[in-house]
């Protein structure tokens, strides 16, 4: 029985609390970034007639975004975890993205009118 | 071995059901109840979703009467409409999605990957008694009124404008999708991580493989059904507006979610019998599936696939032309997958040694049935046909070739198939292939007319019909008629056989899998010892050294 | 854990090969560890899934009625919304030294953490009070007594109106879609809170678990198990904080 733990225990890497410890300080920069960053008009792109990326809501994700992977990969273990762990991760995520980005196509399309 | 069957029974004179088996090893109803063994929980399941699935044909003999005649005599629109919407509840959400995983696959895919149990038992536990809740729910509805927005609760109909009984039925799903939800978490967790020594993933059967892609999208695609019925609910107590458009919100946004479970949902419940499929095709062809790979990864596809291409209920509904043709294109690719497995299953049979057993009948009415349903459902995935043929009766005999014509009939060969390994005993097979000869019948009389009426312009879900119609619906419930009798059958006899059924022995088809290498019933704790997998799927050669071994050593 | 409950964990440990905790489908503890963790991913995943419903109609009514959410979220205190978002983010830090605690079989810092994460939940949850019922007060709650006055006026709310004195009054039409913000709001950060209140509930049963030294024998899954679903919930908040409350501040 003790081989068997020493298998589970190597195979559990434990992080260290200094890495806790930096990771919080990133999430709590992170938030402060995303609230300055509402104050201030970041303006846009226009790439084409009618299609414009307003950069405020682009790096207020952003920051989201990394702070939920900064979660995922830290806290949450999945650096350190199996690859089906992380393959579990990934497709989670997909199959959110394919929700809201196949339901927000017909949104976005219909103003385009009928052919 | 007969050239006219396989079955190989032991010497009925002498031969006994094994005293320990899961069966007698406690006694009691507390310890059927409270049991962790995932045959038990399989065979609970497999009573209840029984009651239920006669309560929905009951549902469906109501319906066929009332379309007897064109008018809406036998009962008024109102309440036609509450039968045909508890029909489609019943048989879909308590019926065809926990059909073959939450019996055949609970009962078999610990046994075919080596394993003692479930990785979660508890779990498996407790999604029965939440199928349970969720079916006394819907039969509190039905006796408390009813619902009649049709089982799709489309809005703003189901929230704004009835007053039936919506929110109870909405909760009844709510709880029986967590039901399915927890069975697929359960089976995706077993499959990856409690597999035998020696059980490779290309060695797993195919059983095992369209479970686990059937699971992927239970577990995937179930929560967004369960979100879309919460907001159905909000909208009806507080009554905000997100699906009304009169207050700024789309009636499209609840299909949209609606739809993003539901489509998935029928490739929940077709995979789980195309898995049982390729187990029979093999095992009554005495032939390895052709082209294993390829059946494997086309579960896979299905499950992938099946997420993309939702909106092709919609195309009517308001959608945008572009969102149409992108969807339409995908629903042409998902069909792919699908006909690669008939194809292969065609080759497994050529040149194979076939026998006509009644799991057989069952998987030959199957392909037959299942490539025409999966046919006239790339016809509608069209956008062009889809427009005339949808909300007709096209659609409606388009899913039920492939609901009951397909998964119905998988269904039916997986219980025949197992019945043995699963009570120890045979069923009649004569009166059993009368049968499916009956059911298949029934079945073309009954669905088959259905298509010309939906191409001749009769549509869904009305009571009254134009008198032109009149005559290809009788031949219908003519039709229905014969397929009750062919259902009724099968719960006779199978019952009758669970006392006086010959004994069926270890393995009385010759099947490959780790399942029949075991006694019927099974251990509680399936194996004496963890099995080691040392041959490849449905290898008939190993099977034959192991029985030339069995009696070399007994001679 | 009392004397004779070691004493029957001891027995049992020697009369199978395998530690007591070990259930006997399981062949070995790392299976049934890999299990149990893989469970609960695919647990969160299933709760993904059911607030992206949510994520999916918040996107599109904002693309629809954009200057009606910019002018509701106003009305929602940035103060009280980063705090929440801080408050969070600690709890998840102290739940993260948690499950270190744990693997490290040291008993006290595991309860203290513990502590810490419930009693950060708790203040995470009464914010939302103070918040939710700051709406009661206004009228802002959906389907009860809902008012526009605020929009339609904005000279009518002082507090609000000095802080984003450039919020034109919004049009009728566009008005009465704020109420769909609210639905939305509270929706969503109602579905989150009910998810942090079963968090909260768990915990309390985890921290007298682990008070009872269940959880410092090596046997930690239920603390990393749980630790995954807190860490979930808070990145369901890193996301409604910039959606609900950071749609335009300038």
């Amino acid at each position: 029985m003790s081989d068997q733990k020493e298998m589970y225990e190597m195979e559990h890497h434990t992080v260290s609390p200094m890495i806790y410890l930096a990771i919080l300080g990133a999430l709590l920069v992170g938030t402060a970034a995303t609230v300055w960053a509402s104050f201030i008009d970041l303006g846009e792109w226009h790439i084409a007639p009618g299609l414009t990326v307003f950069w405020n809501p682009v790096v207020a994700l952003a920051i989201a975004c990394s702070k939920a992977v900064l979660v995922v990969l830290f806290f949450m273990h999945v650096k350190y975890s199996t690859k089906l762990t992380k393959l579990t991760v990934i497709s989670g995520f997909f199959v959110f993205l394919a929700l809201i980005g196949m339901t927000l196509c017909d949104y976005f399309t219909r103003a385009w009118g009928r052919w | 071995m007969s050239a006219t069957t396989l079955v190989t029974l032991p010497d009925q004179a002498t031969a006994r059901i094994p005293k320990m088996n899961f069966i007698t090893k406690e006694n009691g109803l507390l310890s059927w109840l409270l049991t962790g063994d995932h045959k038990r929980i399989a065979t609970l399941y497999l009573i209840s979703i029984t009651f239920f699935f006669f309560i929905g044909g009951a549902l469906a003999g109501l319906i066929r009467l009332e379309l007897l005649t064109p008018q809406s005599d036998l009962m008024a629109s109102d309440t036609y409409n509450k039968v045909f919407t508890m029909h489609g509840i019943v048989m879909i959400f308590l019926f065809l999605v926990p059909s073959v995983p939450a019996t055949l696959g609970n009962f078999f895919i610990p046994m075919m990957i080596g394993a003692k149990d479930l990785a979660l038992p508890k779990i498996n536990l407790l999604s029965w008694y939440l199928y349970v809740v969720g079916g006394i729910l819907v039969l509190y509805t039905m006796i408390s009124g009813g619902v009649d927005t049709g089982w799709t609760f489309t809005t703003p109909l189901s929230t704004h404008y009835v007053n039936t009984n919506v929110m109870s039925t909405g909760l009844a799903i709510f709880i029986a999708g967590f039901s399915s939800i927890f069975t697929g978490l359960n089976f995706i967790v077993t499959i990856h991580k409690m597999r035998c020594p020696g059980m490779t993933w290309f060695r797993l059967p195919l059983f095992v493989w369209a479970n686990y892609a059937a699971s992927i999208l239970m577990v995937l695609g179930t929560p967004v059904l369960a979100i879309a019925i919460v907001l159905v609910a909000l909208e009806r107590t507080i009554g905000i507006g997100v699906f009304d458009p009169t207050r700024g919100g789309d009636p499209l946004l609840f299909q949209h979610l609606f739809w993003f479970y539901s489509h998935p949902a029928v490739y929940i419940m077709i995979l789980p019998g195309m898995g049982v499929i390729s187990e029979t095709i093999s095992t009554f062809s005495r032939k390895r599936v052709f082209g294993y790979t390829a059946v494997a990864f086309s579960s896979v596809a299905i499950a992938v696939f099946g997420f993309f291409v939702w909106a092709h209920h919609m195309f009517i509904m308001g959608i945008s032309n572009y969102s149409a043709l992108v969807f339409s294109l995908l629903t042409m690719l998902v069909a792919v997958p699908s006909a690669i497995k008939i194809f292969n299953w065609t080759f497994t049979l050529y040149k194979g040694s076939i026998t006509f057993e009644t799991p057989m009948l069952y998987s030959f009415g199957f392909m037959g049935l299942f490539t025409i349903g999966g046919l006239t459902g790339v016809f509608l995935g069209a956008s062009g046909t889809d427009i005339h043929l949808t909300e007709t009766y096209f659609i409606v005999a388009h899913f039920h070739f492939v609901m009951v014509g397909g998964m119905l009939m998988a269904f039916l060969a997986g219980v025949h198939f197992w019945w043995p390994k699963m009570t120890g005993r045979m069923y009649p097979e004569k009166i059993s292939q009368l049968a499916a000869l009956i059911t298949f019948i029934g079945f073309n009389f009954t669905f088959f007319p259905q298509f010309i009426l939906g191409t001749l312009g009769m549509p869904r879900r009305y009571a009254a019909y134009p008198p032109e119609f009149q005559i290809l619906n009788v031949f219908s419930t003519a039709g229905a008629t014969i397929l009750g009798v062919g259902y009724l059958l099968p719960v006779l006899y199978l019952v009758w056989s669970l006392k006086y059924g010959e004994i069926a022995g270890d393995n009385p088809w010759q099947a490959t899998g780790l399942e029949w290498q075991t006694q019927s019933p099974p251990l509680t704790e399936n194996f004496t010892t963890t099995p080691v997998m040392d041959h490849e799927a449905y290898d008939y050669e190993w099977l034959e050294s192991q029985q030339a071994k069995e009696v070399a050593s007994v001679g | 854990m009392s004397d004779s409950r070691a004493v029957i964990d001891a027995v049992t440990a020697e009369a199978h090969e395998h530690p007591a905790y070990q259930r006997h489908h399981f062949e070995t503890i790392t299976q049934q560890f890999d299990a149990t963790n893989f469970a609960m991913w695919l647990f969160l995943l299933t709760e993904v899934m059911f607030f992206g419903g949510l994520f999916t109609a918040y996107l599109i009514m904002r693309n629809w009625y954009y200057p009606a959410f910019v002018e509701a979220s106003h009305q929602l205190n940035i103060g009280w919304g980063t705090a929440n978002t801080g408050i969070l983010i600690l709890s998840s830090f102290t739940m993260a030294m948690g499950v270190w605690n744990a693997q490290k079989q040291r008993k006290r810092g595991l309860v203290g953490c513990l502590i810490l994460t419930f009693i950060l939940g708790l203040a995470f949850l009464g914010v939302k009070t103070i918040e939710y019922s700051e709406k009661y007060e206004k009228h802002h709650i959906p389907g009860f007594h809902y008012s526009m006055s605020s929009f339609l006026d904005p000279a009518s709310d002082p507090d609000v109106h000095s802080s984003y004195p450039e919020d034109k009054p919004l049009a009728l039409d566009m008005a009465r879609h704020t109420e769909l913000y609210f639905f939305l709001y509270f929706a969503m950060t109602g579905m989150h809170a009910l998810h942090m209140i079963i968090g909260i509930a768990i915990l309390g049963y985890l921290i007298v678990r682990a008070q009872a030294g269940d959880f410092t024998t090596g046997h930690f899954t239920y603390i990393e198990n749980f630790g995954l679903y807190w860490h979930f919930v808070d990145i369901i908040w890193i996301f409604l904080f910039p959606l609900l409350y950071l749609i335009s501040r300038h």
